[in-house]
């Protein structure tokens, strides 16, 4: 095999078709920026879901006649609550939080804000913190357990799962990824099309070379490897553009955008590390796309 | 050298076989014209020796391989033993005269330094020493179809087959293609040429073989084209 014969004939079919070859670079380019900005979601939500899992409680707060008048649990309304919970295999452990140290964290979460103000610790809830034992690694069983146990209690005005909250989050972080990989599939579907309709007109264009090549008997390999290599050159330049892309939009967008909840710890920040693997991920499912859609387009439309 | 046993060729869009039952062999080294009018089946002979295309029946030998049956991968082997010249010269109008003969011996594969020692005795042979480095379309019709017979000669195939080949030249430059194609059938090359040229075929005396309506009409030695075609 000749490589200066073949790199010269894909630096004259790039350059041949230029304004084609950059349209193909770009979509490829914004179908892997979407793949990879997908595929970033899907890892920020699993370490979210990490991040959670061990911090959420289910939250039994308690009627305001027994939250005023039982400072440390020890009535026997309470104590019985407490003593059910804890007697539970499901329960890791139960926490009281009086309505002191409730106005207090309440005082912390909003502070600045005018309900801060207005709050009165009598008008606070008590509750019983319980942190749940995974199993399977899930929660669930011991969320519904605690939930069937307390609810209706006496003493007991409402149970609080905090995994309720959290799963609107991930609701809308799961929508975030799947409109992400929905637009980088229909991307993806232009850009394979954009690389079939290249290597056709690229292989019209040089159809009296092709010609030529056939007569003179020229391997398949001699007379495909140009176009192959071409759409492989440009899936790659598209990839290593959405990486650039994906590594600007980190520092542009991400940062500036999640800075608030990431440094609270509400959500795991992105890192650089992450966004720059997944970069590199891009470049070979680039060039291997790019280099399969042509290798069938060569066999389906184009005799050469 | 070649061999075609009662090959038919039918193709899907007509009723009328293109070849019907074609026996004809040539050996090595001869010089066969091969004549008929438009539609009598000259370039569907001439794509089924290249295997261009597979006969319906019958088959076809060219040197060693069974044509026919040669499986896809083996047909580029079976093309650089062919050369190939036709009417409209398909020359490469973005590379020079040398570059267009290189070019056939850079996709088989030939390295550089074998591409430097052949493509300038080639261009002698054909008479275009000096003008490697011209376009094209800086030459003559004459002249582009000697890059033509360059390009098909370099490889030193055992078969060149012409469709045509003066078909777009006045009548001196056809004569000077003819000496060309007869110098090249001197050095061993068989040489099959498709026209419809009457003067040339009358001139040169070599066999004639004449389709008409796909069918071997003619098969003769010495031949002229026909009396009152």
């Amino acid at each position: 095999m000749r490589t200066d014969f073949v790199l010269r004939e894909v630096s004259t079919g790039l350059r041949r078709n230029v304004t084609m070859t950059v349209a193909m670079v770009l979509t490829t380019a914004i179908s892997l920026l979407m793949v990879g900005t997908g595929l970033l979601a899907v890892k920020t939500i699993d370490a979210t879901e990490a991040l959670y899992s061990d911090r959420l409680e289910v939250r039994v707060a308690l009627t305001q006649d027994v939250s005023t008048a039982d400072a440390d649990c020890t009535q026997p309304i309470c104590a019985g609550l407490l003593s059910t919970l804890e007697n539970s295999p499901l329960v890791d452990s139960v926490t009281y939080e009086n309505q002191d140290q409730a106005y207090a964290r309440f005082q912390e979460l909003f502070a600045g804000q005018s309900v801060a103000e207005l709050a009165r610790p009598q008008s606070l809830p008590a509750t019983l913190r319980v942190k749940l034992v995974e199993q399977n690694g899930s929660t669930e069983a011991g969320a519904a357990a605690v939930k069937q146990a307390m609810t209706d209690q006496v003493g007991v005005r409402t149970v609080i799962d905090q995994r309720d909250v959290v799963a609107k989050l991930f609701d809308f972080l799961g929508g975030v990824r799947n409109m992400t990989f929905a637009l980088a599939l229909v991307q993806a579907v232009a850009a394979l099309m954009l690389i079939s309709n290249t290597v056709q007109v690229s292989a019209y264009t040089r159809r009296t070379e092709v010609g030529v090549m056939r007569l003179v008997g020229a391997t398949r390999w001699y007379t495909q490897l140009p176009f192959l290599v071409e759409a492989v050159i440009t899936g790659v330049v598209g990839a290593v553009l959405a990486g650039v892309g994906l590594i600007v939009g980190k520092f542009a967008f991400i940062d500036s955008l999640l800075a608030g909840i990431a440094q609270n710890g509400v959500i795991p920040p992105v890192t650089l590390t992450d966004v720059i693997t997944t970069s590199v991920y891009l470049v070979p499912i680039g060039a291997l796309v790019a280099g399969v859609t042509g290798y069938i387009t060569l066999r389906l439309y184009v005799k050469v | 050298m070649i061999r075609l046993e009662r090959v038919t060729k039918m193709y899907k869009t007509s009723t009328r076989p293109a070849l019907d039952r074609v026996s004809v062999e040539v050996e090595k080294g001869e010089f066969v014209f091969l004549i008929g009018p438009s539609g009598s089946g000259k370039s569907t002979f001439l794509r089924l020796l290249l295997r261009e295309d597979v006969p319906t029946r019958g088959s076809i030998f060219v040197t060693d391989l069974n044509v026919a049956k040669l499986p896809r991968r083996k047909v580029p082997r079976l093309r650089q033993k062919i050369g190939c010249v036709f009417q409209d010269f398909r020359l490469l109008n973005n590379k020079t005269v040398g570059g267009n003969v290189a070019f056939a011996l850079e996709v088989i594969g030939k390295s550089p330094s074998t591409v430097r020692k052949v493509v300038p005795e080639v261009l002698e042979l054909v008479g275009l020493s000096g003008k490697a480095d011209r376009m094209p379309h800086e030459l003559s019709g004459g002249e582009q179809q000697r890059v033509a017979i360059a390009r098909a000669f370099v490889n030193r195939p055992l078969v060149l087959l012409a469709d045509e080949p003066t078909g777009n030249l006045d009548p001196d430059t056809s004569q000077d293609i003819m000496l060309l194609l007869e110098r090249i059938n001197r050095t061993g090359t068989t040489v099959v040429m498709a026209t419809h040229d009457h003067s040339i075929v009358d001139s040169m005396r070599r066999r004639v073989v004449e389709l008409d309506m796909g069918r071997v009409v003619r098969d003769e030695a010495r031949a002229v084209y026909g009396v009152g075609r």
